[in-house]
Parts: C-alpha cells; structure tokens; sequence
C-alpha cells in the first residue's frame, strides 16, 4: 500500500489540477472546454465524462504499451479511446439524456480531444498502469475544474441560475420592477473565448514562478 | 444548385467551425503564428475534410443505416470508430503526399500534419453531418441530403476554418510589436483576440440565404 500511494504517485495526480493544468497550462482540449459551458450541468457531466475516459484508456494503453509497434501506435490509440467514447455515449443516452442532447456532437468529439492523445503519448506509453491511472485521473480533474470555472460564471451571469436554480431574486429583473438584466453576451460562443483568457491570465499572474 | 450554394456559404460564415462550434482549436492556436503556414494547415484540411466527410457519408447511409433496414440489426454505434478510421487513413495518405512534393511545408507543419488525424475539425464535421441526413431538405438550409451536399458542406467548412486560421495569423503576426500585460502574453491575448473575431462573425448570424 506504501508503494500505491508514495510521494512522487501523489505529485503525479496533483500536478495536473493546478501547476500542470491541461488546459490552462498546456492548451490542450479547449474545443470542448468553450462548447459545452454555457450551462453548468453538461459542464460537470463533460468533466466527468473526460476524467473516466482518460483515466481508462490510460490504463489501458500502459497494459499494452510494450506490444504496440511505434508505426501505428496513433492508429491503436485512437480506436482504444473511440470504443470508450461510444460506451460512455450511450451510457449518457441511457441515464441522463436530456444533457447527451444538449452535449450533442462533443461526446463523439472526446475521441479527437487533445488532452487523452497527449496523455497517452506523453505518459501511459511508458509509465505502469496505476500511475497512469493517477495520471489520467489528475488530468480529467484538472479539465474540469476549468470547465466548472467557466461553466459557472457563464451560467450565472447568463441566465441567472447555477445548475437551473434561479439564484438572482425574481423581483430583481427589469420586468418585474427591479434593475438587474441577465447578459445575453454570456451565452454566446464568443463570450467563452474572452472567459478563459481571463482564465489563464489570473491563473498566470498567480503562479508567476511557473512561467517559462 | 442553390442548395449546394446556400448550404456552402452558410457553413463559411453562420456555421464557421471555429467561431461558432470551437472545433479544431489546438492546432488553430499553435500553428497560427505566421500567415504562409497558417494558409498551409488550412489548404490540408479543407483536403482531408474534402475527402472524409462524403467517405463517411456513404459509410453512414450505405452501411451502417442499410444494415440496420435489412438485416433489423442496429450498427450505428459503431459509427464513431469508422469515422476516426476513415479519418486516420487519410491523414496518412495526406502526410505522404505532403512529405513528397512540398518538403518545405512539410516541416513548417512538423507534429501538427499527423495531428489533423486528431483535429477536432475533422471528427467535428462528420459528426454534425451524421446530425444534418435527419434534418428535412424542404425546410432547413442545413440539411445534408446527399454526397454533393455533404461535399458542399465539406469543403465549406474547410474554408471557413481556413479564413478563420488565417486571419488570427495575420492579426497575431502584428501583434508581436504590441504592448501586452506580462501575464497575459501569448495564449491568453490570443483568447481575447479570437473572442472579439467570434464576437464580429456573429454579426453574419441572422443571414438568410
């Protein structure tokens, strides 16, 4: 048990969630980081999704890392993460399908993100299966806390709600006799883009020492 | 004809893969610092989306839809896999081509060539065009109806993400002489960048062709 959970196990997982954050620090996955935040809910279930998905195909491809030929390594990769993709789609369909909906094409989309390939290439192809589970784990977190960020603040100011839950006061609205209005802006795609720039420079200015 | 038109146009402007949908956007942020590779990255995917998206098509209504009809046995599932096969495939045939009559580009291109394999553009395009064969053609413009349609819609996507690519390099090729916060430097004043470009494309939105 000692071995499972040393110190240089624990700096493999925590990395990733702050000093070494995929996507802020590495810019890795934004497609799906901008398309799926308008709303907090599909937010966490994409977070989620990508965080069970990187940590298996992690294991997976370090079980079988020393028979796969370096050729068609990107081939194996791909069709490894896809038969993830297609079982975590439909148990999305089966369970909560009103958010697969909403998710749409970004479910399928997983498949191509960066951040697995990156992690496959970078880590599972020559580290042992648990630490390429930490890693993996570390790595979905780390995306999805981004994820929460964005997601939060769009759905707050946009609509008023956090996970459908009117947070603003009714009374607080122009057409109910108040002065609040929900900014229309934050809903749009291009809001999200502005966002997580903000994103990484706050995350930037924080860990100055980091920066290359 | 004017469906092809209409459909191709829209998926330029109203429909662009990066301002409105963010597909593509890894290799959109790395490789657009300069304006000739930007517009060589572009030309190879509009290329493969050209190829891949009528490919995958076919394999869509001719297959997998075909076999569930006759046989009563749904294989549709499977649909994620063939794409990114079909896809894999041919950006391997691409990179060949490339390495061979342009050795310039090739190398200016470097890890991002073989990467188009995991370009979110690619996938992206099929996936929404697997959305669009369900979508009724007498009344939507976006519905894909058949191989010219989904050629159509290939190659415009390819455009539209190529113009967008293209675009931000040439921005981003003036802006190496601006006076950007140290912290802000590099991708985060690329965000805001592509933000304020989204931010204009909207404006081609409530465009009815």
């Amino acid at each position: 048990m000692g071995k499972l959970f040393s110190k240089e196990n624990g700096e493999v997982f925590m990395r990733p969630l702050n000093l070494d954050n995929p996507v802020t620090v590495q810019i890795l996955g934004i497609c799906s980081a901008l398309a799926v935040t308008s709303q907090l809910k599909p937010a966490v279930v994409m977070g989620l999704s990508v965080t069970v998905i990187t940590a298996f195909s992690n294991v997976i491809i370090s079980l079988i890392r020393k028979t796969i030929p370096m050729r068609i390594r990107i081939i194996i990769q791909l069709v490894v993460v896809a038969a993830l993709v297609t079982i975590v789609s439909n148990i999305l369909k089966a369970y909560v399908y009103d958010v697969s909906v909403q998710l749409s094409v970004y479910v399928g989309l997983i498949i191509t993100n960066c951040i697995l390939m990156g992690r496959l290439e970078a880590f599972a192809m020559s580290n042992g299966p648990w630490e390429s589970f930490l890693d993996g784990v570390g790595n979905g977190l780390g995306y999805a806390i981004v994820l929460v960020i964005v997601g939060f603040v769009r759905e707050l100011l946009g609509f008023g709600t956090i996970f459908g839950f009117q947070i603003i006061p009714q009374s607080f609205y122009t057409e109910n006799g108040g002065y609040y209005m929900n900014n229309g802006m934050m809903t749009m795609p291009a809001m999200a883009l502005i966002l997580l720039g903000c994103v990484i420079w706050v995350h930037r200015s924080i860990n100055k020492e980091e920066k290359k | 004809m004017e469906h092809f038109f209409s459909l191709m146009v829209r998926s330029i402007f109203v429909d662009n893969m990066i301002f409105a949908f963010f597909l593509g956007m890894c290799s959109y942020l790395a490789v657009s610092k300069t304006v000739k590779t930007a517009l060589g990255l572009g030309c190879a995917v509009t290329f493969v989306l050209f190829i891949t998206v009528p490919v995958d098509y076919l394999l869509q209504t001719q297959v997998l839809e075909k076999f569930a009809f006759d046989n009563g046995l749904d294989l549709t599932f499977l649909s994620f896999i063939l794409f990114i096969a079909v896809i894999a495939a041919m950006v391997q045939l691409v990179e060949m081509v490339v390495e061979k009559y342009s050795p310039s580009l090739y190398a200016a291109l470097g890890i991002f060539l073989p990467l188009i394999a995991v370009n979110c553009a690619i996938m992206g395009a099929s996936l929404f065009m697997q959305q669009r064969i369900l979508l009724d053609p007498a009344t939507s413009t976006q519905a894909i109806g058949g191989v010219g349609d989904a050629i159509a819609y290939a190659i415009g996507s390819g455009i539209g993400w190529t113009l967008a690519i293209v675009c931000l390099a040439a921005i981003r090729e003036k802006m190496a002489y601006s006076d950007v916060p140290k912290p802000l430097q590099g991708l985060g004043i690329t965000f805001i960048t592509v933000g304020l470009m989204a931010m204009a494309f909207m404006c081609f939105s409530g465009l009815n062709i």
